[in-house]
C-alpha cells in the first residue's frame, strides 16, 4: 500500500489530472445538494398539510383540484389514492396511505420516509424549509456573482454557436452513452451546458419566486403580481411541479455522472481534479468488478 | 488491493454512514434539539426582517371582485366554541356581547355590536391564505381596527395588539385562543374587525360575532370569536409568552407573513 498516495488519486494517473472545478464552485455545489434535498423533503411535509393542487387564486373556486393525494375507507383497510384530473390511481403503501411502525396504515399524502421531519409537523417542516430556503438563496446569489466575476459563466457554461449547431450530434452521443474523453472531457458538452443553464437561470429562480408568491406579505409588494402566474394556488402548483422537475434533473445528472465515470466525477467535484486520461467506459466497467 | 480502491471504500463507507445518520431520524433528533431549533427558526426571523425592510408599511393586499368569491368560506380550527358563556351570548344573538378594549390605553372601551356597526366601515374582498396551503376568497365588512384603537387612545409605549378569543382550544375550560399583531399591521387600512361575511352576519363557523382580518398575514393570525383587545408593550406576560396559541405550544412562528 502506498502511504503517500493522495486521497482518491492514483499516482500513475497524476500526469493526466486536470483541475476542473475551483473550490468555490465545489463548495457551492455541495451546499446546493444539501439545500435542495432538505427543501424537497420538508416541502413534501408542508404539502401533506393540504395535499391538493389547484389553478387560480383560491382552492374553493368550484373547480376541482388538478391533483389530489388522499385516502378512502374500504371494508378491509384504508386505500391511498392519487387523483389527477378525472383519473384515479391506487397508490396504497406509498401515497395517501403508507405503512407506519408495526404495519399500521398512516394516512399521509407523502410517506414519512420522504419527509422532514419524519413525523407530521407543519410548523417544524416550515422552519426547516425557510431556513434552508435562505441558505439556498444566499448560495445561489454567491454562485451567480462568482460565475460572472470569475468568467465561469462565459467560459464554461455559455454554449458557442458552433456547439449549438452540434446539438443533434450531442443528443445522439448521449443516447448511445458515448461520452467525451481526453481533451474534450475538460469542457461541458452542449446538452450539459443547456441543462445547467435551464436549471440555474430558469427553474431555480422560478421555484424561489413561486415560493415567495405564497407569502401573503410578499404578495402585497406589487399588488396583484401573483396573478401574472395565475394566482396564489397556481403559484403553489408551479412550485410543486418545478420541485419534481428538479428531481428529474438530479436523476438524469446522477445517471450521467455514473455512466461517464462515477469516481472521476465525484473526485473532481470534491478535490477539483478530473482525470482526462481515464477511459470513462472502461473506468465504469472497472468499478463494477 | 490498490491504494485508491481502499481509499474509495473508506470514502464510500463514510458517505453511507453520514447519509444513514441523516436519514434514520437524524433530522428528527435535530428538530428536537433546542439550539438547532433556534438556528432553524432564524430563517423565519430573517424573513420578517427582510419583508419589513423591503415592503412599504401600507402595501395593500390584493382585492378581488364578487365573481371571485369562494362558494363557501371554509371554516378551519374552531367551528363552534365549547364555551358555555359564548353559547349563552350566541343564543341571544350576541345582543349582550361586548368587545372590551383595554391594557395600555387611556380610554378603555366596552363596545356592543350596534356601536361597532355605526363606526366607519370598510368592505373588502380578499384572499385568505391558510398556513396549510389553501386559499379562499371572501367579502368582509367591518370597522378598521385603527379607528377603534384611536378611540381608545393607545399609550405611546404600547407595541402590540393582543386579541383574546372565546374558543377553548383543547376542550371545555382549556386555554382560549389568542393572537397578536404589531402596529404596522394594526394600523394598516385593510386590518378590520369584521362582523359580516359575504353580506351577511358573520356565521359562528367563521368567528361570530367579530373576527380580525389582517390581510397580509396567514390565517392563524385572523383571530375569531373576539372578546377582548389588549394593548401591551411586551408579549412575554401573556399565556405562553410567544404571542399566540399556535406559537406557544406548537412551534409556529409569530411572524405569519410567509
Amino acid at each position: 500500500m502506498q502511504e503517500t498516495t493522495p486521497f482518491l488519486m492514483p499516482r500513475s494517473k497524476t500526469e493526466t489530472l486536470y483541475y476542473r472545478h475551483r473550490l468555490p464552485v465545489r463548495l457551492m455545489h455541495w451546499i446546493n445538494v444539501l439545500c435542495l434535498t432538505i427543501l424537497f423533503m420538508s416541502g413534501l411535509s408542508i404539502f401533506n398539510a393540504h395535499p391538493s393542487l389547484y389553478w387560480g387564486d383560491s382552492s374553493y373556486s368550484g373547480r376541482p383540484a388538478i391533483l389530489q393525494i388522499t385516502s378512502v375507507d374500504t371494508d378491509s383497510a384504508p386505500k391511498g389514492i392519487v387523483r389527477i384530473g378525472v383519473y384515479q390511481i391506487n397508490t396504497t403503501g406509498v401515497l395517501g396511505v403508507s405503512n407506519g411502525q408495526g404495519g399500521t396504515p398512516i394516512r399521509h399524502a407523502f410517506p414519512s420516509w420522504m419527509t422532514i421531519p419524519g413525523y407530521y409537523s407543519l410548523a417544524y417542516a416550515r422552519q426547516w424549509h425557510f431556513f434552508f430556503a435562505w441558505l439556498f438563496v444566499f448560495n445561489g446569489l454567491a454562485f451567480l456573482l462568482f460565475s460572472v466575476w470569475s468568467g465561469h459563466l462565459v467560459r464554461d457554461l455559455a454554449p458557442s454557436k458552433v456547439e449549438l449547431k452540434g446539438i443533434g450530434e450531442s443528443i445522439k452521443d448521449h443516447l448511445r452513452f458515448r461520452h467525451p474523453h481526453g481533451e474534450a472531457a475538460k469542457h461541458y458538452n452542449v446538452l450539459q451546458k443547456l441543462a445547467y443553464l435551464l436549471v440555474i437561470f430558469v427553474l431555480l429562480p422560478l421555484i424561489a419566486l413561486m415560493g415567495m408568491a405564497m407569502s401573503p406579505m410578499l404578495d402585497s409588494a406589487i399588488t396583484g403580481w401573483v396573478d401574472w402566474f395565475g394566482g396564489r394556488q397556481s403559484a403553489r402548483t408551479i412550485h410543486f411541479i418545478i420541485a419534481w422537475m428538479l428531481v428529474a434533473f438530479v436523476l438524469i445528472h446522477v445517471f450521467e455522472v455514473i455512466v461517464s465515470g462515477l469516481w472521476n466525477h465525484l473526485r473532481s467535484m470534491i478535490t477539483g481534479y478530473y482525470d482526462t486520461g481515464s477511459e470513462p467506459a472502461s473506468g465504469a466497467r472497472h468499478e463494477s468488478t | 488491493m490498490k491504494a485508491h480502491e481502499s481509499g474509495r471504500r473508506v470514502f464510500l463507507h463514510r458517505v453511507l454512514q453520514a447519509l444513514t445518520l441523516l436519514g434514520a431520524g437524524g433530522c428528527d433528533r435535530l428538530s428536537q434539539d433546542e439550539r438547532f431549533q433556534t438556528l432553524l427558526s432564524s430563517g423565519e426571523a430573517l424573513s420578517r426582517i427582510t419583508q419589513k425592510a423591503l415592503l412599504p408599511r401600507k402595501a395593500m393586499a390584493q382585492e378581488f371582485g364578487e365573481s371571485d368569491l369562494s362558494q363557501t368560506f371554509r371554516s378551519n380550527g374552531t367551528s363552534n366554541p365549547e364555551n358555555p358563556a359564548y353559547q349563552a351570548l350566541a343564543a341571544k344573538g350576541f345582543q349582550e356581547w361586548r368587545l372590551a378594549v383595554g391594557g395600555m390605553v387611556k380610554n378603555p372601551l366596552q363596545l356592543s355590536l350596534a356601536q361597532l356597526r355605526i363606526m366607519p366601515q370598510r368592505t373588502q374582498i380578499t384572499r385568505h391564505d391558510c398556513v396549510e396551503g389553501w386559499s379562499a376568497i371572501g367579502k368582509w365588512t367591518g370597522v378598521p381596527l385603527a379607528h377603534v384603537l384611536n378611540a381608545a387612545h393607545v399609550h405611546p409605549d404600547a407595541r402590540f395588539v393582543v386579541f383574546h378569543c372565546a374558543d377553548p382550544m383543547d376542550g371545555p375550560g382549556s386555554a382560549q385562543y389568542y393572537e397578536s399583531i404589531d402596529f404596522d399591521d394594526a394600523f394598516h387600512p385593510q386590518t378590520i374587525l369584521a362582523y359580516e361575511l359575504n353580506g351577511h352576519d358573520l356565521p359562528i363557523a367563521n368567528g361570530a360575532p367579530l373576527r380580525l382580518r389582517v390581510e397580509r398575514q396567514l390565517g392563524y393570525k385572523h383571530a375569531k370569536y373576539l372578546s377582548r383587545i389588549e394593548l401591551v408593550d411586551d408579549l412575554r406576560g401573556i399565556q405562553g409568552g410567544k404571542g399566540g396559541y399556535w406559537e406557544d405550544g406548537h412551534g409556529y412562528q409569530w411572524y405569519a407573513g410567509i
